[in-house]
């Protein structure tokens, strides 16, 4: 059953579309050689065309498109081998020149596809409809002084794909899964960092309702500059409900932008159509059309990285896992790379269980992410390694875990420190197991009594008096030709 | 007198010791002494600098092989940024920017030797044709009409740098051409000027009028010298994407050239109705002696002629609306005070800071870009710049250059400024349609009207071949003989 608003008149469809802002991993700007780092002190990052000097002219720089490329084959986009810059002018102090440069007629990639997994397992594919180059402007600073505003241009200039998607999405869920696997694939990329916090992934949320699948689309607003994926669900929710409520009392949606206030939890308009900016575009006459070459994106193409879907399939076919699980372990790129170094040669299934069982919570407890790990990849196989051939037993493995965690020590060597090879030796455990029958000669009645349930006290018993280490396997048979022999 | 030398002679002079580095600037730094208080051509003079480079100049002329522009003193227009030094484009808005580096075409001057005398002045943001929107003042034309005091205009927006070179207040100058701002105003003056290819010289740290017409170029005293500052100034620039990569052949090898056999078109749309018989005749002269120097005259057809002024009315304002919308009072021109809001700001820096001419072509500009207006406007203006192209591209296959007048009249006095800013464009229409084509050109003076002005004819070049315009103007300029003198110069008491 599809998403839907119950309102007074019934149900309403919701539909999204969703403009991603994402900042691009490069050294240096869109068009100056100016350092993209975050963090530095106010206009420290900044060269004389990012401040618009009198004559200063933009100069592309290669890597920035080269991610471009990147993140459009990454979302099995169109790649124009000819696209072009516009300027966007309009008058603000955080833009020095007076002008955006953007590509408004001619992106460099076209339409293109992502596929989002919803919590009932189902999948959808929302399109793609174009992404673009463009610069990002500058901070304005208004809390430095109570009479004057500062302004901080170390971001202006600053290269950001604009990706914008089809009005393809119908529920929050959606678009939240939508931007969730967005920052996973531009992650995988290495193209954006997806971190939203610090802003450089930021998304502007279209939203109209309908009645039903086969009205044609109403008015939309636009709310701009949502910041975390939980405001974007958020927003999207109480915009729809503002919408629907106007048109069930016979008035009508103004398109308009407007602005998500999370502790109020409502939108408002921040400016309505007529008072649009009239952005005057134009072809930027100090740039030369942009062309590549279709080897170039070939091989670039070489370099792509198995992307989340790719990879997830097959986890689950090399590796027989659930989809459940491929699906955990391909999240973050670095714990598939993990998951697949411990289970590589070894069962995927008992792999997959560890890494997303105990390992990971492990790596919860300590706060630690999978990079800052003390347990390596490889150790982590050397202990199924060791319990796979009898080394020691499952529980055993999970009190070598945790050595490993706090020491970052081998688990042989953990095992041998403390000792805890499993005893195989089946005399030994026989000896403790006629102890344990001696001892409790009350119970060995009950039990031919016919309380079955006490196998396992006596199973128990042999483990504990043997420190954990016995062979439960071994401790069961003995036991049982012991007891029902 | 050494202010009387060309460029080509001084350098000369130079290398023999006739005369000194220092002693050939400080014969320039008097003459602006002694004439820039009733000319006007520089908004700066940086006299002590210049000296101080001639010192500099003798000593690497006195090693040896000193580069061709070595101790010869140039006047810069004052669009092109000065490290160190002042750049106003003429405008009060950036009248006291200080530039924290050079254009390259500035910096590439400096690199083959040359010193700079000062900053020429120019119509405001090189928006004029007449030198009458400056903020620092009008510049004189050396030039006068025989018996009459009128002040002439020296034609715009290079005017500084025309009048400057022509009252030997330099020996060469720089330009920049964006509708006929070096042709024009050294038709009116009497000297040569040289607009090259677009994409020739780069634009790097030049300040923008029209990016996509803006070139930097020569004003000389004669073709040689335009050749040999040319040389210097071109060149491909990673800086600027529209800056060509295209060798920079010795352009100096050009003058002389034979033209045996050389097909010049004489464009039919150039007879425009109403020119004056003085103009036309001067244009015939200019075709009888090329016929003379060995060269067929085939006429040929610009049929879209007459959209070139209208086309580039709406091209040049509505790229100048967006270059010029950096001079907001936030971090260059003076900031207005008392402003209330952010737009308050914008409007009244803007409105106190820019003068009316600039003013009039941002409106127009943001106009033709506008919703509603761009495809009726900006877009239509595109597509009839495709057809000018056109025009030049097929008559280049018949022929190897074009001869045209370079201006509609002489020079005319400042108190004849036009009214209506429609006929002040006029003046440009001879050299608009090469500039939205990115066709080289080149005006060169031919004779003296019968009231006593220079008048220029016009060459206009295939893509990169500055060489051909180069050797048919310097053929022209032999047969034409021009050695007329302005009565306002160096070594004539004002």
């Amino acid at each position: 059953m599809s998403y839907t608003i119950e309102g007074n008149t019934g149900a309403w469809e919701i539909v999204v579309g969703l403009e991603v802002h994402a900042q691009v991993i490069s050294k240096s700007k869109l068009f100056s050689g100016a350092s993209t780092l975050f963090g530095g002190e106010p206009n420290s990052h900044v060269s004389l065309i990012d401040a618009g000097f009198p004559g200063m002219l933009p100069v592309i720089n290669q890597a920035c498109v080269e991610q471009a490329v990147r993140t459009g084959l990454g979302l099995k986009a169109r790649i124009n081998l000819q696209s072009r810059f516009d300027r966007k002018n309009y008058f603000y102090a955080d833009l020095p020149t007076g002008y955006q440069i953007s590509q408004f007629e001619h992106p460099i990639i076209g339409t293109g596809v992502v596929q989002i997994e919803l919590s009932d397992g189902s999948t959808r594919d929302i399109g793609i409809t174009r992404l673009h180059l463009e610069q990002d402007a500058g901070k304005l600073m208004h809390d430095q002084d109570p009479k004057r505003s500062f302004v901080d241009l170390n971001r202006a200039g600053v290269a950001l794909m604009e990706i914008v998607s089809e009005p393809d999405i119908r529920s929050p869920e959606e678009a939240g899964a939508y931007l969730r696997k967005l920052r996973q694939i531009l992650r995988y990329l290495g193209t954006c960092d997806g971190n939203m916090e610090e802003g450089s992934m930021r998304a502007d949320v279209n939203v109209s309702v309908r009645k039903s699948a086969s009205e044609p689309f109403r008015t939309r607003c636009e709310i701009k500059n949502v910041n975390s994926i939980r405001f974007v669900m958020q927003a999207i929710e109480i915009e729809a409900a503002r919408q629907i409520e106007i048109w069930e009392n016979g008035g009508e949606v103004d398109q308009e932008t407007r602005l998500f206030d999370p502790h109020k939890g409502e939108t408002r308009s921040l400016r309505s159509k007529e008072d649009a900016h009239d952005y005057r575009y134009f072809p930027d006459p100090d740039l030369l059309p942009l062309v590549i070459e279709q080897s170039w994106v070939d091989q670039i193409k070489q370099t792509l990285p198995e992307l989340p879907d790719e990879k997830r399939a097959r986890f689950q076919q090399d590796y027989g896992i659930t989809a459940y699980d491929a699906g955990v372990l391909v999240a973050e790129q670095a714990t598939a790379d993990f998951y697949e170094s411990v289970a590589k040669g070894r069962d995927g299934k008992s792999a997959a269980a560890w890494v997303t069982g105990d390992f990971f919570a492990a790596l919860n407890r300590t706060g630690k992410s999978i990079e800052e790990s003390p347990v390596s990849a490889a150790n982590l196989g050397a202990m199924l390694d060791l319990i796979a051939d009898g080394t020691i037993n499952g529980k055993i493995a999970k009190e070598v875990l945790e050595d490993m965690f706090e020491t970052g020590e081998a688990p042989l060597a953990i095992v041998d420190r403390k000792g805890l090879r499993q005893v195989t030796d089946t005399g030994a455990i026989e000896a403790t197991a006629d102890e344990i029958i001696s001892k409790n000669a009350d119970k060995v009645e009950q039990y031919k009594g016919g309380k079955d349930k006490l196998f396992g006290f006596f199973v128990g018993q042999v483990m504990k008096a043997t420190g954990g280490k016995a062979n439960p396997a071994i401790v069961n048979d003995i036991l049982r030709k012991k007891l029902d022999g | 007198m050494l202010t009387d030398l060309t460029i080509a002679q001084a350098a000369e002079g130079l290398r023999k010791k006739e005369f000194s580095a220092v002693e050939l600037t400080k014969a320039h730094t008097d003459a602006i002494d002694a004439l820039n208080g009733r000319v006007n051509a520089y908004i700066t003079v940086t006299s002590d600098k210049a000296l101080e480079a001639a010192k500099k100049a003798d000593s690497t002329l006195a090693a040896g092989e000193a580069p061709a522009l070595t101790g010869i003193p140039l006047g810069i227009k004052d669009l092109f940024c000065t490290n160190g030094v002042r750049t106003t484009a003429a405008s009060k808005i950036i009248g006291n920017f200080v530039p924290p580096y050079e254009s390259t075409v500035t910096a590439k001057l400096l690199e083959n030797g040359a010193i700079f005398l000062g900053k020429t002045n120019l119509d405001e943001f090189a928006m004029g044709s007449g030198n009458l929107t400056s903020a620092f003042g009008g510049v004189e034309n050396p030039w006068h009409r025989k018996d009459d005091a009128s002040v002439l205009v020296p034609g715009g927006s290079s005017g500084g740098s025309a009048a400057a070179v022509a009252a030997r207040m330099a020996m060469g100058a720089t330009g920049t051409d964006t509708g006929g701002s070096i042709r024009q105003p050294a038709a009116y003056c009497g000297i040569v000027g040289l607009k090259p290819t677009y994409g020739r010289c780069s634009r790097w740290g030049t300040i923008a009028f029209a990016s996509s017409l803006d070139q930097a170029g020569p004003m000389t005293r004669s073709v040689e010298d335009a050749s040999i500052m040319l040389s210097a100034m071109a060149g491909a620039d990673p800086k600027d994407s529209t800056c060509a990569n295209v060798a920079v052949p010795d352009y100096r090898a050009a003058c002389g050239r034979s033209l045996k056999g050389l097909r010049v078109g004489i464009p039919a749309e150039y007879r425009a109705p109403g020119m004056s018989e003085e103009i036309l005749a001067v244009w015939q002269k200019g075709i009888d002696m090329l016929r003379e120097a060995g060269c067929e005259i085939v006429d040929v057809s610009l049929p879209h002629t007459k959209y070139g002024l209208a086309t580039y009315y709406i091209i040049a304002p509505a790229e100048c609306s967006s270059n010029l919308a950096r001079y907001d009072g936030v971090r260059f021109g003076e900031r207005a005070e008392g402003a209330t809001s952010l737009d308050d700001l914008y409007e009244k820096t803007r409105h106190n800071g820019f003068g009316e001419e600039v003013r009039r072509r941002i409106l127009m500009g943001t106009y033709v870009l506008s919703a509603g207006y761009y495809d009726a406007y900006y877009l239509k203006a595109q597509k009839v710049r495709t057809l000018i192209q056109r025009d030049f591209t097929q008559a280049f296959q018949k022929v190897d250059v074009l001869l045209t007048p370079t201006a509609p009249t002489a020079a005319f006095a400042r108190d004849e400024k036009p009214e209506d800013p429609v006929q002040m464009y006029l003046n440009d229409i001879f050299t608009v349609p090469a500039s939205m084509a990115g066709q080289p050109a080149m005006s060169v003076p031919v004779e003296l009207d019968d009231k006593g002005l220079p008048l220029g004819l016009q060459l206009i070049g295939k893509h990169f071949d500055e060489e051909t315009i180069i050797a048919v103007g310097s053929a022209l300029e032999k047969a034409a003989g021009f050695t007329a003198l302005p009565d306002l110069r160096a070594g004539v008491s004002a």
